[in-house]
């Protein structure tokens, strides 16, 4: 019948994309279990909690999230910090402010209203820091990146929503760090990443069992430090992400309910065209 | 027009008062309360109406949205992440308006592609499909100057590939690309004016909506057996009949809206249009949205850079002749079991294409979007002119309302009724 | 888009109105979010109010503060000020409050008030005027040491704003 012709062309199709990614070179991010995944996902506040720890103590000294503000850490979907707690985190920030009535710059402690500022104040002087590479501002990271699904993969994930592939992949990149394979040569200055486009990254491997303390038993391990900044990172990109999914449930219901009620309307006022000429 | 239908008459004095002066209620019970509608319509007849009220959604959206961006290279990728986290219920507002153009296109695609399978294009239509290519050109420039807006590396490099495409014209191409530039590159002159034309043509389009269902209604609604309207035994009024059955289908289709918005809402998007713009760096792999991707799988199937551009707006172009291409004097595809296959074919073409278009322009990938591109050219070019010489159509039903009964296996219609099942409602 | 009509209103079907009432309550619903967007969003409320450390005001210094982009005086009064204040009879005055009322209780020499004139919007100039307190170069307004309408145009004394003493050296506008 006519979907016949769909179908041929839709299977020689996905053959070809398989191999397509293999040969590339570059392995997919595993896909992790995260509590915020799916439609009634949520974040886990003790681990927004630790993975905000693990940016102040580790990712805090290269990279800035200027789009997130300190009044942030206390809304609701998020880490869950009290008012006097996110003021005492953002007093341990200094911003520049001013002029002053002399016509000064100067600094002063970071208020809520502040967004988290940056090790450098712009990219040049980063630049400079790190001998021409740039360590991204991590604010949207979670969202900014993300790996081809070949079809009919992405067909299906439609269907899961999923919308972990940014987080999945950052997972993976923090503790994806090898040796370089014999033979191949990496530039000056980078690590062989297994997962990072080009296996050549200028970020050093960040973390180390131990580094960050964790106070609530959690294993200190850097597979664990990867998932905690990953679900954290995923929060500052999305805070709304719990207010969306609960409003969409409400939504959906809604849609679904209002649809019957529609269809049965539908029906019964058609019910008498066709009773009558 | 209205056989037997109670001339249009208002009960309250003030709306008399309006109606003698400006006859608006009659207009608007004329056209949408007592308009007759074939009583055959299927599904694919709702699309119409999903799209009006998607061009509504949009409409409101933007302007809501446009009252927290700003347009300037430093503050727009900003001013989106603000109107993400701080605006109230902004991250829903612009979560709607990016899925909802998707769902826009979408709905119109669908609505292009029942036209093609049952004629609708066809004489005393032709005019009417016409300002439907207009109103899709348009969508097309609306679109793709809002996902420049962003300024993510996508909305940058996007403007930069597609502007470029101008300088392709002969003699005068750098000095068009200069001017759309407004300066040498993509910069602040351009996402400024891309802003503002963003934000008028959807009013142009509104106006161009109003033209294509005036259009419509001069001449009816075409229907699945194709075949004209004879008597009101054909048809049955707008409201409540097909007011509520678009209704139906309208919610149907915004629970899938609303699956992408609340769920899904970056799926139809590319992560690289949130790192933002950075003139210095290309992405490793430029894409439109995917709804631009079956031209832009045509483009890059054509290796010279002057004839890629032709062939693009030729596909395009086209779309305009198509009343006259189509010689086959049978409407509906439903008895033309012929050019079913070929529809199904350019269908199936597109979707190739669009999946080609995703691809790195290379190897099989070029060499597939090459046999597309020319079947596509060809369906237009070749079998629909070819077809209505060849095929042999099937009967046609003598007339709707034997068609609708045909199908729920009765006697004729009489004024007494058949006491049918709900049948083809 | 959502046209819900009943064919024949005679009807009352149970069906239609419950249709009809779950497609109004949807367009509600819909229609909050897009009203709601024009209020102050969370960014706006976060500058909502302002500290002001009180340590380097002199005593008898007005000093000028922005606050929800309005200009707010904080006048450090000496005692003559607040005895000026407090000998004015309340039946004087245009619109009569006494100067208690207009500060904090313990602290008498702060007067906290914002400085916009209460006739037409401009920002009054301190220390001038013949009741020692503010004189409005628009339309003339006189202002006294409590920030009290003396002389109009103006019909209203200076507003004095909502705030609290976070510590005592330091102020919370708003």
């Amino acid at each position: 019948m006519r979907i016949l012709p769909l179908l041929a062309v839709a299977s020689v199709l996905a053959g070809a994309h398989a191999v397509l990614a293999a040969e590339e070179g570059q392995p997919l991010p595993p896909r992790q279990a995260w509590t915020f995944a799916g439609p009634f996902g949520k974040f886990d506040r003790g681990q927004l909690q630790r993975g905000f720890k693990v940016y102040r103590e580790v990712c805090g000294a290269c990279h800035g999230m200027k789009l997130v503000p300190f009044r942030a850490l206390t809304e609701p979907g998020g880490p869950g910090f009290t008012e006097a707690q996110a003021r005492t985190i953002a007093g341990e920030y200094r911003v520049t402010d001013g002029p002053n009535d002399r016509g000064e710059m100067f600094e002063r402690p970071a208020r809520l209203s502040d967004a988290i500022p940056s090790p450098d104040p712009n990219e040049q002087a980063a630049r400079a820091r790190f001998d021409g590479a740039l360590p991204p501002d991590l604010s949207v990271i979670a969202k900014a990146r993300g790996y081809e699904v070949g079809f009919p993969g992405f067909i299906f994930d439609a269907f899961k929503q999923y919308q972990e592939a940014g987080v999945d992949y950052v997972a993976a990149y923090l503790t994806g760090y090898e040796n370089a394979p014999a033979g191949t040569t990496l530039a000056e200055g980078t690590f062989w990443s297994k997962y990072f486009p080009g296996h050549g990254t200028a970020m050093p491997p960040p973390f180390q069992a131990g580094q960050v303390e964790y106070t609530d038993g959690t294993p200190a391990t850097p597979e664990q430090y990867a998932r905690d900044i990953s679900a954290f990172l995923m929060w500052a990109a999305e805070p709304h992400l719990e207010a969306r999914k609960r409003i969409g449930l409400q939504v959906m219901v809604f849609l679904v309910i209002f649809a019957g009620l529609l269809y049965l309307t539908k029906k019964k006022i058609w019910s008498r065209a066709n009773n009558h000429a | 027009m209205q056989h037997g239908e109670p001339t249009f008459q208002l009960k309250n004095r003030t709306l008399r008062w309006v109606e003698r002066r400006l006859p608006i209620f009659g207009l608007i019970h004329s056209s949408f309360v007592a308009y007759p509608t074939p009583r055959n319509l299927n599904y694919w007849w709702t699309f119409g109406g999903i799209l009006s009220f998607m061009l509504v959604v949009q409409i409101v959206t933007g302007i809501v949205l446009a009252m927290h961006f700003t347009p300037t290279v430093d503050g727009a990728f900003n001013s989106v992440e603000h109107i993400m986290r701080d605006v109230n219920y902004g991250w829903l507002l612009r979560y709607i308006h990016a899925n909802g153009g998707s769902m826009f296109f979408l709905a119109a695609y669908i609505h292009m592609a029942r036209g093609l399978y049952y004629g609708s294009h066809k004489e005393p239509r032709e005019l009417l499909w016409i300002l439907g290519v207009v109103i899709f050109l348009l969508m097309m420039a609306t679109a793709f100057m809002g996902y420049v807006l962003p300024w993510g590396q996508m909305s940058f490099w996007a403007a930069t590939v597609i502007t470029n495409l101008f300088s392709a014209i002969p003699i005068f191409g750098n000095a068009i690309t200069q001017w759309l530039w407004g300066g040498y590159a993509v910069d602040q002159p351009l996402l400024q004016r891309f802003y503002s034309l963003h934000y008028v043509l959807p009013f142009a389009i509104a106006f161009v909506v109003v033209l294509h269902v005036w259009a419509l209604h001069v001449v009816g609604q075409n229907n699945p057996d194709g075949i004209d309207v004879k008597t009101d035994k054909d048809t049955v009024a707008f409201t409540p009949y097909a007011s509520m059955k678009d209704s139906f289908a309208l919610v149907c289709f915004l629970i899938l809206t609303a699956w992408f918005v609340f769920y899904a809402p970056n799926y139809l998007g590319h992560p690289d249009n949130y790192i933002p713009a950075n003139p210095l760096q290309t992405p490793p792999h430029i894409v439109p949205e995917w709804y631009f991707l079956p031209y832009y799988a045509i483009l890059r199937a054509i290796p010279n850079k002057l004839l890629g551009v032709v062939v693009l707006f030729g596909s395009i172009a086209v779309l305009f002749i198509v009343p006259w291409l189509d010689t086959s004097k049978v409407r509906s595809a439903r008895y033309r079991p012929l050019y079913r296959w070929f529809f199904w074919l350019l269908v199936v073409s597109v979707i190739g294409l669009g999946y080609l278009g995703s691809k790195p322009p290379e190897g099989i990938y070029v060499a597939a979007a090459r046999i597309l591109t020319i079947y596509y050219f060809a369906h237009f070019f070749v079998v629909l002119p070819l077809l209505g010489f060849i095929e042999t159509p099937r009967p046609l039903p003598s007339s709707i309302s034997e068609a609708v009964l045909k199908k729920k296996g009765g006697a004729p219609v009489t004024a007494g009724g058949v006491a049918a099942p709900e049948g083809r409602g | 888009m959502t046209v819900e009509t009943t064919a024949e209103p005679s009807r009352r079907d149970f069906l239609y109105i419950a249709t009809a009432t779950v497609g109004a309550v949807g367009a509600a619903a819909a229609a909050w979010p897009l009203i709601n967007q024009m209020n102050p969003d969370a960014s706006v409320l976060a500058l909502s109010s302002a500290e002001v450390d009180l340590k380097p005001i002199a005593v008898g210094q007005i000093v000028t503060v922005k606050w929800r982009g309005k200009p707010v005086f904080i006048f450090h009064r000496t005692k003559r000020d607040i005895d000026e204040a407090r000998a004015v009879k309340l039946a004087d005055l245009i619109d009569p409050q006494a100067d208690e009322a207009r500060v904090k209780k313990g602290k008498d020499e702060w007067l906290v008030l914002v400085g916009v004139c209460t006739h037409l919007g401009c920002i009054p100039l301190g220390h001038q005027g013949q009741y020692d307190g503010w004189f409005c170069p628009c339309h003339g307004s006189l202002y006294d040491t409590s920030g009290r309408v003396r002389r109009g145009p103006a019909p209203l004394n200076l507003e004095v704003p909502p705030y609290e003493f976070s510590s005592d050296t330091s102020v919370k506008i708003g």
